[in-house]
C-alpha cells in the first residue's frame, strides 16, 4: 500500500550519518587532537577592575583640599593558584607564612573563582619587586587603585572619610563589589554618587603561568572607568585652617556662613583629627585609635553636639515679641539686678531698660517680661506656646538643615504637647517654662543651626539651607552650580533694626568690647554662657558682619569657656577680622589672638 | 474508544524516557555553564538554572495537558492553527519588539514570546493534513503548489522577520516530502544547488565549470554508457571554449574571462541539445538542463552572497568555509567554542570544572552554545552520550511514524523529528565548526522556556497522536 516505506531506512541512514560525521569529528577534536587542551590553558580570563579616580574636591577659592594617590593591591584567584615559594612571597610582602596561608584561606573561603585581596596597599618598593616575580606565583595579581590624599591637615569633619564597603551596602546598591571604596562620612558621603565615578573592567587572558597574554577579545568586552565628578565647596581654607589654629585644644564648634548665599565658609567641630590618619594601611589601627579616643574626635560637634543656645536666645524672643506687636522698641522693662523674680539678672544696670539695652546688658527679666508677652498674647498659654513655637522653627531651629549633613542632630525646640505629658494639661504657662526667655532649659540646638539662625538676622529675615558643596564639575569639566532653597523667616525685616542695633552694642559697648571689638568693622554679636553641670560653663557666641550688607555669619561653642565673651567671642571676632581684612591688624588683637591659640581647655593644668 | 486509563498506558514511554533525560542533561549543564559560587544552589531562582527548573516543571504541566487533548482536536484544528499562526507572523512584524536584531519578538508585560518558534507546530500540522487529505498526490502539480504554499508562506514571514535561523529549519520539511513520496531527484537537486553555492564560494568559476561540465559528462556516461560519445563531448566543449579564448588574447577583445567560460558553456549546452533532439535522447536534455541551470547559478551566487546576505551572514560562512579566518571576530565563538570542546579531553575536566566555558569565553553559553559545557565538563564520552541519545530519539521517531495508521499522524511524526534532526545538526555542527554559526538552541537542553515549551508542544502533540493510533482519524 505504501510504496515509499523503504524510505523510512534512507532517513534513518541519514540521521545515522549525521551522528557518526560529529561523532569522528568530536573524537579528533578532543581524544586526537591536544593542541585544545593547550590553547585552553593559555585560555584563562582574568577580570581587572579599572577603578576610576575619586572626583577632586576644592575649596571656594580653588584651592585642591583633597586628591589621589595610587596603591596597589596584591590579588589572588584561589582556583588558579599552584604550588609556589610561600618562603620569598612572603619575604617580599614582609609578612608571615602564617599570615599568608590565612590569607589564602579567607581567599578561598570568599570565593575559588572571583579575586579577593591578599594584601592591601602595597608600597611601591614592594609593587616594584613583585612585579618581577609575580610571574613565578600563578593566581596573583597586582591590581591598581587610589587612595585619598589630603593636601591640608584640615576639615576632616566637613570632607569626612572612605572605607571599604560593608555588606549591607552591597546588597543595597549592586554597583559596589567587595573591597569596593565608598564614603562614609562628611561630603565623601553625601556626594559618594558624583565622587566615585564609574568602575570600568579590563578582561585580560593570561596562561597557566600568569603570564598576560594580552587583552581578551581584543578589549571589546572591556569597559573604561569614568572619572569621578569635582566637588567645589563652600569652605574656605585659610578661614578654616585658621579657625582650627584658634581652636586648638578646645572642644567645641564653630561654623561660619555667608548669609546671602547660605555657603559655609568654615565648619569645625573640636577636637578634630588629621583626615590622613583614616587612609592607608595603618587606617583601621587609626581608626581604632581615634574611637577610643575619651575626647571624642570623629564626632562631629558642628551638627550633632546638643548644646542650649543660652543667652544668644535672647535675640529670637525679642524678634517674635516685635512681630507680635507685644513689645515695641520702646518698651521698657523695669530690672532689679541680682535676685529680681522670677529671673534673678547677672548684674546691675540702669532701670528700667528698652530694647536695644536689654539685648546689649543680656537683661534676664527684660527676656522674661518679653517672653511672657508672646505667651499672654493668647488667651490659652498652650495657644500662645504654639506660636511662639512656630515662630522659633522658621528660624530653622528644631529641625535638620540641608541634605549634606549625616548624623545631624534635629535639635529640640518641645512640643506643647512635651508640656502637657510633664505637668499635666493646662497645668503649664508661661511661668512654669519661663527658662525659654534666655535660652536655657529644654531648647536644644547645634552649632550649625547657631550659625544658620545668625544669618537668618544678618539676612532680615531669611536663610538659604545651609550647604558645603558650591558646584560639581565633571571630567569634561562641565560645571553645574547647585541651587538650594529659601525659608523665610516669620519675622518680617523692618522688625530686625533694633535687635541688631542691641547687638552692635554687645560688641561695642560692653566688656565684649575688650575681646571681640575690631576697628572699622561693625561686628552684631550676642554671648551666651551655658550652664554645665559637670564642670566649667560653656562659652557660646553668635555674630555677623558687618552690619549693613554682611558677608560672614557665625556661631562658635567653646565647652568649659566659662562665659561667652571669654573665648567663643574673640575666636569668632577672630575669624571675622581675618575672613574680612585677610588679617589682624591692631597689637591687641594680635595679643587676643595668641592667648586664643594658647589656651588649653582639654587638660588646663598642661601648658602647650 | 479508548478510555483516559488507556491513553496514559500507551504513552510511549521509552520517548518520554529520551526526553526527561535530555532535559535533565541540558538543565545540569546549565547550572554549570551560568555556575557562580555566590548563588550556589541549583534552586537559585533568580539564577538562570532556577528560572530553567520553572520552565521545565511548567514543560512537564504543558506535557500532561497536551496528553489529555483529544488528538481529533489536532486533525480538525490544524489549519486553524496554522492561519493563526500567519497572522501572529504578520502581525509581529507589525507590532513586535527587536531582540539581537530580529524583529520577531512579542513582549506581553515580562514575557517574550517568539511567533517563529510555533510556526514550526503549525506548518507540520498544515502539512500533515494536508498530505492525509484524499485529494492529495505528491505526483499532481495542483498538490505541490499547495505544499510550497504552506511552506512558504511562513518561510517569507520569518525572512521579513530577519530571522535566518528559523527560516533555515523549514529546509527540513523535504525530507518529510521525501518520505511521502516527493522524488528523490529534487531532494538530490537541493542537495546539488547547496554544493554548487560553496563550490562558487571557495572555487573559481574557471573550476567550477569545469567541475560540473566533467560531472554532466560523467553522469551522461553511466546513463549510456558510450566512451566514444563521452570523448567527443569533452572535445567538442574543450574545443569551444579554447576557440573563445584564444580569439579573445589574439584580437585583444578583452573580454572577461568569465564571460567566455558561461559563453562557452551556453554554446556547447546548445551543440549537445540539439543533438539531444535529433537523437530523441531525454535523459541527455534533464541533464543539459540541470547542468545549464547550476552553471547560471554559478554567476548568480556571488550577486546573492554579496547583495541578499547579511554582513555577519557573509562573514560567518566564509569562515566556516576558511575562506577568511578571523579568530578574534566572526570566528571567535567558533574558536573559542572548539577550544572549550576540544579541552575537554576523553573524560572531561569534570562537573563545575570547565574553564572556558566559565567566565564567558564562549558566548552565549548557556543557549545555543550549550553543547561546549557538555564538551568541556563531560568529555568525549559525554559529547558522545548526547549524540547518540538524540540519535535513539530520533530513530525512535521514526519508528512510531511508521506505526502510525493514519497519513496526518505519520507525517506530523516524520515532522518532528526532521526538526529536532535540523536542530541539533546545525546546533552541534557551529559548536564543532562542521556548520555556520546560525542561532538556533539545541532542543530541550538550550537556557530559555520559550524554546523548552515548544520543542514540548511538538513532542507530547506526536505522542498523544501515537497513543490514540488505533483511533480512526476522521475529518
Ligand atoms: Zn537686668
Amino acid at each position: 500500500m505504501d510504496k515509499y516505506a523503504k524510505r523510512q531506512y534512507i532517513i534513518g541512514v541519514i540521521f545515522a550519518l549525521i551522528a557518526i560525521i560529529f561523532i569522528v569529528r568530536l573524537f579528533s577534536l578532543q581524544v586526537l587532537d591536544s593542541s585544545y587542551k593547550k590553547y585552553a590553558t593559555r585560555n584563562v580570563l582574568r577580570p581587572v577592575i579599572n577603578y576610576p579616580a575619586r572626583g577632586l574636591i576644592y575649596d571656594r577659592n580653588g584651592d585642591l583640599l583633597v586628591y589621589n594617590k595610587a596603591a596597589y593591591d596584591l590579588l589572588v584567584t584561589p582556583r588558579e593558584v599552584s604550588a609556589f615559594d610561600t618562603t620569598q612571597l612572603c619575604s617580599i610582602l614582609k609578612i608571615s607564612k602564617d599570615e599568608l596561608v590565612q590569607e589564602l584561606k579567607k581567599a578561598r573561603k570568599y570565593s575559588r573563582y572571583k579575586p579577593s585581596v591578599i594584601v592591601k596597599q602595597l608600597s611601591t618598593e614592594m609593587y616594584a619587586m613583585l612585579q618581577e616575580k609575580l610571574y613565578k606565583y600563578p593566581g596573583f595579581f597586582v591590581q591598581t587603585r587610589t587612595l585619598r590624599e589630603y593636601a591640608h591637615p584640615i576639615a576632616a569633619h566637613m570632607l569626612g572619610y572612605v572605607g571599604e564597603v560593608n555588606q549591607s551596602q552591597i546588597n543595597k546598591d549592586p554597583y559596589y563589589a567587595q573591597g569596593d571604596y565608598i564614603g562614609i562620612t562628611g561630603i565623601e558621603r553625601a556626594y559618594e554618587k558624583e565622587l566615585r565615578g564609574h568602575k570600568g573592567v579590563s578582561y585580560f587572558l593570561v596562561d597557566v603561568h600568569n603570564r598576560l597574554k594580552g587583552a581578551y577579545n581584543e578589549g571589546k568586552n572591556d569597559s573604561a572607568a569614568v572619572l569621578g565628578n569635582n566637588l567645589t565647596t563652600t569652605i574656605d581654607a585659610k578661614l578654616q585652617a585658621y579657625c582650627e589654629l584658634l581652636m586648638q585644644n578646645k572642644r567645641g564648634a564653630v561654623v561660619a556662613i555667608e548669609p546671602s548665599t547660605g555657603e559655609i565658609l568654615c565648619y569645625f567641630s573640636g577636637p578634630d583629627y588629621d583626615a590622613n590618619l583614616l587612609v592607608g594601611r595603618e587606617r583601621s589601627k587609626n581608626y581604632q585609635m581615634l574611637l577610643a579616643d575619651t575626647l571624642k574626635p570623629l564626632t562631629n560637634r558642628a551638627i550633632s553636639a546638643a548644646y542650649s543656645p543660652g543667652s544668644t536666645f535672647k535675640t529670637i524672643n525679642a524678634l517674635i515679641a516685635l512681630e507680635e506687636g507685644t513689645i515695641t522698641p520702646q518698651t521698657t522693662f523695669v530690672c532689679g539686678g541680682p535676685g529680681t523674680k522670677p529671673i534673678s539678672c547677672t548684674h546691675h544696670h540702669e532701670s528700667p531698660i528698652d530694647l536695644v539695652g536689654g539685648i546689649r546688658e543680656s537683661c534676664n527679666p527684660y527676656f522674661w517680661n518679653t517672653f511672657r508677652s508672646i505667651i499672654g498674647n493668647y488667651p490659652k498659654a498652650e495657644d500662645g506656646y504654639k506660636k511662639w513655637r512656630e515662630y522659633v522653627e522658621s528660624f530653622g531651629l528644631g529641625q535638620r538643615l540641608g541634605t549634606e549633613f549625616y548624623g545631624q542632630s534635629p535639635g529640640n525646640i518641645p512640643q506643647a504637647s512635651y508640656y502637657d505629658r510633664f505637668y499635666g494639661r493646662h497645668h503649664w504657662n508661661a511661668l512654669t517654662v519661663r527658662s525659654l526667655a534666655i535660652g536655657q532649659g529644654e531648647v536644644i540646638v547645634t552649632p550649625l543651626q547657631m550659625a544658620n539662625m545668625a544669618a537668618v538676622i544678618a539676612n532680615r529675615g531669611y536663610y538659604i539651607d545651609p550647604h558645603l558643596v558650591k558646584s560639581i564639575s565633571d571630567p569634561d569639566n562641565n560645571i553645574h552650580q547647585l541651587d538650594f532653597k529659601r525659608s523665610d523667616c516669620m519675622v518680617h525685616a523692618d522688625k530686625f533694626e533694633q535687635v541688631i542695633e542691641g547687638m552692635q552694642e554687645v560688641i561695642d559697648q560692653t566688656n565684649t568690647r575688650y575681646t571681640a571689638h575690631v576697628d572699622g568693622i561693625e561686628i552684631c554679636g550676642k554671648t551666651g554662657t551655658i550652664q554645665n553641670t559637670h564642670g566649667a560653663d560653656h562659652s557660646a557666641f553668635i555674630a555677623f558682619a558687618p552690619k549693613n550688607n554682611p558677608k560672614i555669619a557665625i556661631a562658635a561653642y567653646v565647652e568649659n569657656g566659662v562665659w561667652g565673651a571669654r573665648y567663643a567671642a574673640p575666636i569668632a571676632s577672630l575669624m571675622i577680622e581675618k575672613y574680612l581684612n585677610d588679617s589682624i591688624g591692631a597689637p591687641n588683637r594680635l595679643a587676643t589672638e595668641k592667648r586664643m591659640i594658647e589656651a588649653n581647655l582639654l587638660n588646663p593644668n598642661q601648658k602647650k | 474508544m479508548a478510555s483516559r486509563n488507556n491513553i496514559w498506558a500507551n504513552l510511549d514511554w521509552l520517548t518520554i524516557g529520551f526526553y526527561i533525560l535530555l532535559v535533565f542533561m541540558g538543565w545540569i549543564n546549565i547550572y554549570a555553564a551560568v555556575f557562580n559560587e555566590e548563588h550556589s544552589s541549583i534552586l537559585d531562582m533568580s539564577q538562570r538554572y532556577g528560572k530553567q527548573l520553572i520552565w521545565i516543571i511548567a514543560a512537564f504541566a504543558l506535557a500532561g495537558v497536551l496528553i489529555l487533548i483529544d488528538s481529533k482536536f489536532y486533525v480538525s484544528f490544524a489549519f486553524p492553527i496554522y492561519l493563526a499562526t500567519i497572522l501572529m507572523l504578520v502581525g509581529v512584524l507589525l507590532f513586535g519588539s527587536e531582540v539581537k536584531g530580529a524583529k520577531s519578538w512579542f513582549q506581553i508585560g515580562g514575557f517574550a514570546f517568539q511567533p517563529a518558534e510555533v510556526s514550526k507546530l503549525a506548518t507540520a500540522l498544515a502539512l500533515a493534513r494536508f498530505t492525509s487529505s484524499y485529494n492529495f498526490k505528491i505526483e499532481k502539480m495542483q498538490s505541490i503548489m499547495v505544499i510550497g504554499a504552506i511552506l512558504a508562506i511562513p518561510v517569507a514571514l520569518i525572512f521579513l522577520q530577519n530571522d535566518t535561523g528559523s527560516a533555515l529549519v523549514f529546509a527540513v520539511f523535504s525530507l518529510v516530502l521525501y518520505r511521502e513520496g516527493l522524488s528523490g531527484t529534487i531532494l538530490f537537486l537541493g542537495v546539488l544547488v547547496a554544493l554548487v553555492f560553496i563550490l562558487t564560494l571557495i572555487l573559481q568559476p574557471l573550476v567550477t565549470i569545469s567541475l560540473l561540465t566533467a560531472a554532466a559528462i560523467i553522469i551522461y556516461y553511466f546513463i549510456n554508457p558510450k566512451f566514444l560519445l563521452a570523448l567527443k563531448a569533452v572535445a567538442i566543449a574543450a574545443t569551444i571554449f579554447m576557440a573563445l579564448w584564444l580569439s579573445n588574447t589574439l584580437l585583444k577583445l578583452a573580454i572577461d574571462t568569465n564571460k567566455i567560460i558561461l559563453i562557452s558553456a551556453i554554446l556547447a549546452s546548445i551543440i549537445f541539445t540539439v543533438y539531444a533532439l535529433r537523437h530523441r535522447i531525454n535523459q541527455l536534455l534533464l541533464i543539459i538542463g540541470i547542468y545549464l541551470m547550476l552553471v547560471l547559478m554559478t554567476f548568480s551566487v556571488d550577486y546573492v552572497f554579496n547583495n541578499i546576505l547579511e554582513l555577519h551572514q557573509r562573514a560567518r560562512i566564509e569562515e566556516l568555509l576558511g575562506i577568511k579566518s578571523d579568530p578574534l571576530g566572526v570566528g571567535y565563538n567558533v574558536n573559542q567554542s572548539k577550544i572549550a570542546i576540544g579541552s575537554g579531553g576523553l573524560a572531561g575536566k569534570g562537573f563545575l570544572n570547565g574553564t572556558q566555558t566559565k567566565f564567558n569565553f564562549v558566548p552565549e553559553q548557556s543557549t545555543d552554545f550549550i553543547f561546549c559545557t557538555v564538551g568541556e565538563e563531560w568529555g568525549f564520552i559525554g559529547t558522545t552520550s548526547v549524540i547518540l541519545l538524540f540519535l535513539g530519539l530520533l530513530i525512535r521517531l521514526i519508528f512510531l511514524a511508521e506505526r502510525q495508521r493514519s497519513v496526518f499522524s505519520r507525517v506530523y511524526g516524520y515532522s518532528v523529528a526532521c526538526i529536532l534532526f535540523f536542530h541539533l545538526t546545525i546546533n552541534i555542527g557551529m559548536t564543532i565548526g562542521l556548520a555556520p554559526v546560525i542561532g538556533i538552541p539545541l532542543p530541550f537542553f538550550s537556557y530559555g522556556g520559550s524554546s523548552l515549551w515548544s520543542f514540548t508542544i511538538l513532542l507530547f502533540i506526536f505522542l498523544r497522536l501515537d497513543a490514540s493510533r488505533m483511533e480512526k482519524l476522521s475529518y
